[in-house]
């Protein structure tokens, strides 16, 4: 437990809350760079994954894609980049994008598979436009399968975002790393407790969400949204 | 390509790290998950609880992981045990949920047979219940199989080694083919334990090549 007190006075040292790489503008990065990192994700997954699902074409591309992209280790993605790109900040976008692509796709297509195809029909048989289907029926029905999509992509990120200030001079990882330098577990310790209670906020946000949009939604398909783990 | 023929030394000992590191997370993870999946599958109070801390503790980033556990559990930062424990940890977090969802796919029409024609409540667990979630399970392992081997390359920042370490040392000395060596042996190694993992269903499960492609399994596969 020593440890941990020990973490905990780290934390909660003033000196540690001012000046460049504080607490605050740690967080404030890490965050920035997740937020970033999916958007750039979603503006390519959404739409593609969209395609996917509401014509079924390319579907065995992305299954392909998302199953290959689980081995990937993210370390070797970090550190190639990183060479190619050089120190800095693009590596870092470029490795963590590529790695939020697969699980918003996959998201985005089961969501539209996922729908009864009887309501699809029904909405046709009414009427309806291939693009109004897809906006007024499949996009909203698939909404929660989408949210836990990027749920695991938000994961994804802030995980690896600690990663990235191996590469790169960013986020709360950099206590961890600078840390591991200097042989001060405090630190490392004060940063990793950190992360984790970053990763929790979001994870509990997201679950918050899920259920909002299942209630909003009346999924008749009875899926669970975080089939898309 | 040069790289690798000079270092093939290196690579195949840091293979060697990798499966001590790999191997028994896997094997761990199946012999905890089971019994902690079917307690939450057969008691509702402890569902709730045990799918819970899964999904909390899958939340967790790696690296955090790797260095909080040794002020839990005191091991030493840098030793393959600590690694082993957080990857077996993260293999159970994610086979807790297939486990008990897998349990409660089993028809309860052939469960009631079971129990009709004679079947004692422990052989209908290993004869009925554990070979119809087979399928479901295998899918599951799979999954913890791949990323087991995925994770544990992060292992190399804080200086345990694996195939991970091709990427720190490339990353630091500026050599592109260690990174590639790298990740290629890791996803070949992914895939031979993902193909190890199919060939012991085959063997286990003979009637699946019969049936082969049952929804269920297919569905747990593409979205696990």
């Amino acid at each position: 437990m020593n440890f941990f007190i020990a973490a905990i006075a780290w934390l909660f040292d003033p000196a540690h809350y001012t000046g460049a790489g504080s607490i605050p503008s740690r967080l404030l990065e890490h965050l920035g760079f997740t937020l970033v990192t999916l958007v750039f994700a979603s503006v390519i997954a959404i739409p593609a994954g969209y395609y996917i699902g509401h014509t079924g074409r390319g579907r065995r591309v992305a299954i392909l894609l998302s199953g290959g992209l689980r081995a990937l280790p993210t370390l070797g993605l970090l550190t190639l980049v990183g060479l190619w790109v050089g120190i800095g900040l693009e590596a870092p976008y470029v490795a963590l994008t590529i790695l939020a692509i697969p699980p918003i796709l996959a998201g985005a297509y089961t969501g539209f598979e996922a729908i009864d195809r009887a309501t699809i029909d029904a909405a046709t048989a009414m009427g309806m436009s291939g693009g109004q289907v897809v906006r007024k029926v499949e996009m909203p029905l698939g909404l929660p399968l989408l949210i836990g999509g990027l749920r695991s992509a938000t994961l994804q990120v802030v995980a690896t975002a600690t990663l990235a200030a191996y590469i790169a001079d960013v986020g709360l990882g950099r206590p961890v790393f600078e840390g591991l330098k200097t042989n001060n577990y405090d630190e490392m310790l004060a940063g990793s407790i950190l992360v984790i209670l970053l990763a929790l906020v979001l994870e509990g946000i997201f679950a918050l969400a899920t259920r909002l949009a299942l209630r909003v939604v009346p999924t008749a398909s009875g899926l669970q949204p975080d089939l898309t783990r | 390509m040069n790289w690798v023929w000079v270092n093939l030394d290196l690579v195949a000992g840091r293979t060697l790290d990798h499966l001590v590191l790999t191997v028994p997370p896997i094997i761990l993870t199946f012999l905890i998950a089971v019994p902690l999946g079917t307690i939450a599958h057969r008691y509702r109070a402890t569902r709730g609880v045990i799918l819970t801390a899964g999904g909390l503790l899958y939340a967790v980033p790696s690296l955090p992981l790797f260095i909080m556990l040794p002020a839990i559990v005191g091991t030493s930062i840098r030793s393959p045990l600590n690694l082993i424990i957080a990857l077996t940890l993260y293999g159970i977090a994610l086979m807790v949920r297939v486990v008990a969802d897998a349990l409660a796919s089993v028809d309860t029409g052939v469960r009631q047979s079971a129990i009709g024609v004679g079947f004692s409540p422990g052989s209908v667990f290993w004869r009925v219940d554990l070979p119809l979630a087979g399928p479901v399970l295998l899918a599951g392992m799979r999954v913890v199989a791949v990323s087991t081997v995925s994770l544990a390359t992060v292992g190399a920042v804080i200086g345990v080694q694996s195939l991970g370490s091709l990427f720190t040392d490339g990353f630091q000395r500026g050599i592109q083919e260690e990174i590639v060596a790298g990740i290629v042996a890791t996803v070949l190694l992914a895939v031979l334990f993902d193909a190890a993992l199919v060939g012991l269903g085959r063997l286990l499960m003979p009637w699946q090549r019969v049936q082969a492609g049952g929804s269920a399994v297919t569905r747990a596969r593409e979205t696990a």
